[in-house]
């Protein structure tokens, strides 16, 4: 299903907008600290924008919510872009994130802590833990009768660690077709591409050899995203992977395809061109 | 002739109980049904019991998913996999975010005498213990093990508890029903001469090595630690002032482990001679249960030599 709606357009349009502002609030933050994530934070910020602004039943005076669509970001590495996400969801003030991020004991810093980050559904850091997580939560989510989905992020990283095959196999023998795995397919890791370092194609013939049902998208084409999201197939019996096909450091030129900005940290002049170039 | 019981049968009972009792709770095993004695649970629970098939790290995982929608999960395993395969999802995903996850780990120690030392855990104690808000408890027999799974679910506790559980039927060390409390030892035999201080299946042979001691006119006595942490501190001290010499008892690994709790207590709060009956820093070997415990000097000779040992030492 393809939504053109004159609705679904101007929806677009205001993704299009929270991607952006993510994009600009991930340079912020880490131009204000000591650094961070840029280049997988930049690459996630459009399927957050869908899920969060358009997609995901959440209650922010109430985070806990039994009845909440729950989010699992299990590359928690980039959790500058979840907790701007989160903030401007209106969990929190966004200012407490840009002054405090990776500050001494502060909620927001590399890794996204659910014991105390309002509105985190699950901590994450080690990589290819975070899908487990999200199977327990559908399972519940079967036991009691709930209506929520679960959703999880994962990263080429979560791809080549075993525990995810572990957890992608259960979602399909349980049929869990509330759960729906995003995978953010930007293609480099730490050390260079992923398919010279440790090849994980073929990605989408893996996921559906575990028998999920797989949409593969252009992930930063928010219309592709916000439809393949839609389309997940309640009733179905199988749980549902977007493999979401994405550019390390999108929306910043000098970031795009580098695996040197990973990790790192930007002089003021390039926090200021790549604010310039985000607009 | 020694008296066995089976105390993961006697776990499994309770816990079974608890199931059928309380809606919340969800029993989960990667591919442990039958060594569990879970197999009328399957159909009774329906979807509050899940195989993970032979996957321990999504074991955890799905446990501490589960935990976060109010479950109150149970996760079976062999205590190898349980704490080393699946360490980090126990330590990231269940310990650290305080996720109220029960582990139940077979083949603690070296009861699955056979199995080899992929099959046999003599380093949990001291990697569990390591982990802030974990709670490990252990049975001394299978009386002492349904205690312990009723206390899992009774307890008032913010995070995963470990059970370290053997598994071949174990000699019966409470022949009645006694006083039990979670995080307090049981003083199983009076002394005043020195204080030999067992957890789990040790707790029978220090109890035959107190009863060799009398022969010799040593009046030793017998604490059980069941609950390994949080660790009671007040029976440990009380034992050390007024016997003076302590004994410690454990099957595991005498590097980090029960022994070495034990003995953080005296240091700090009365020293006193302490002398440490374990498995002494090696790797297990392949055999029948009854011959292994006695091929790593853990039977009551070995903590009756202790004991004598500690008594020169002491003041």
């Amino acid at each position: 299903m393809v939504d053109n709606s004159a609705g679904a357009k101007a929806k677009i349009e205001m993704l299009e907008e929270k991607a952006r502002e993510l994009r600009r609030k991930v340079i912020e933050v880490l131009g204000n600290s000591t650094g961070g994530h840029y280049g997988g934070a930049l690459s996630a910020a459009d399927a957050l924008s869908v899920l969060y602004f358009d997609i995901m039943k959440y209650r922010t005076d109430e985070p806990d919510w039994p009845d909440r669509d729950r989010f699992v970001l299990s590359k928690g590495h980039v959790a500058v872009v979840f907790c701007s996400a989160l903030s401007m969801a209106g969990f929190f003030p966004y200012e407490d994130v840009l002054n405090d991020y990776n500050a001494l004991g502060s909620p927001y810093a590399m890794h996204c802590d659910m014991t105390k980050i309002r509105g985190c559904d699950f901590s994450a850091g080690s990589l290819g833990h975070g899908l487990s997580a999200g199977v327990g939560m559908a399972l519940a989510g079967k036991m009691d009768q709930k209506d929520y989905k679960v959703f999880v992020m994962i990263g080429d990283a979560d791809l080549q660690e075993g525990s995810t095959y572990e957890a992608a196999m259960s979602a399909a023998h349980y049929r869990l077709d509330n759960l729906c795995c995003i995978i953010d397919r930007n293609r480099i890791c730490v050390d260079g591409p992923t398919e010279d370092i440790m090849a994980i194609e073929p990605v989408q013939d893996k996921w559906k050899a575990f028998n999920w049902k797989i949409a593969t998208i252009d992930g930063h084409n928010i219309g592709e995203v916000r439809d393949a999201v839609l389309n997940m197939p309640a009733g179905s019996g199988r749980p549902y992977a977007i493999l979401a096909n994405t550019v390390k450091g999108k929306g910043v030129s000098f970031m795009e395809d580098r695996h040197e900005w990973h990790y790192g940290k930007c002089t003021p002049e390039q926090t200021k061109a790549a604010l310039e170039e985000i607009g | 002739m020694v008296e066995l019981a089976d105390e993961v049968k006697a776990y499994s009972d309770v816990i079974c109980a608890l199931a059928e009792e309380h809606e919340e709770i969800v029993l989960l095993v990667a591919d442990m049904t039958k060594p569990y004695f879970l197999m009328p649970m399957v159909e009774k629970l329906g979807r509050r019991f899940i195989n993970t098939g032979v996957a321990e790290q999504n074991l955890m995982g799905i446990s501490a998913g589960l935990a976060t929608c109010g479950k109150r999960a149970y996760a079976h395993t062999y205590t190898p996999f349980a704490v080393l395969r699946a360490c980090e999802q126990v330590r990231d995903d269940i310990a650290y975010t305080e996720q109220r996850v029960v582990i139940a780990g077979m083949c603690s120690g070296i009861n699955m005498g056979t199995g080899g030392s992929t099959h046999q855990a003599t380093e949990d104690i001291g990697i569990l213990r390591a982990m802030p808000h974990m709670v490990i408890m252990t049975p001394a027999d299978a009386r002492e093990s349904a205690k312990i799974a009723r206390a899992s679910y009774e307890i008032d506790h913010k995070g995963p508890i470990f059970i370290r559980l053997g598994r071949y039927p174990t000699p019966v060390v409470y022949q009645e029903d006694y006083d039990w409390e979670f995080g307090k030892g049981v003083t199983v035999r009076e002394g005043k001469d020195l204080t030999i201080i067992a957890t789990g299946h040790m707790v029978y042979y220090a109890l035959e090595a107190t009863k060799i001691l009398e022969k010799e006119g040593i009046d030793a006595r017998l604490i059980d630690i069941h609950t390994i942490k949080p660790i009671d501190r007040e029976i440990i001290v009380k034992a050390a002032e007024e016997t003076g010499a302590i004994v410690t008892a454990e099957e595991h690994n005498v590097l980090g482990g029960f022994g070495a709790a034990v003995s953080e207590v005296v240091v700090q709060e009365c020293p006193v001679p302490v002398e440490m009956v374990g498995i002494r820093d090696l790797w297990c070997s392949v055999g029948p249960t009854e011959e292994m415990y006695e091929k790593f000097e853990l039977t009551e000779p070995y903590v009756a030599e202790a004991a004598r040992k500690v008594l020169k030492r002491k003041k």
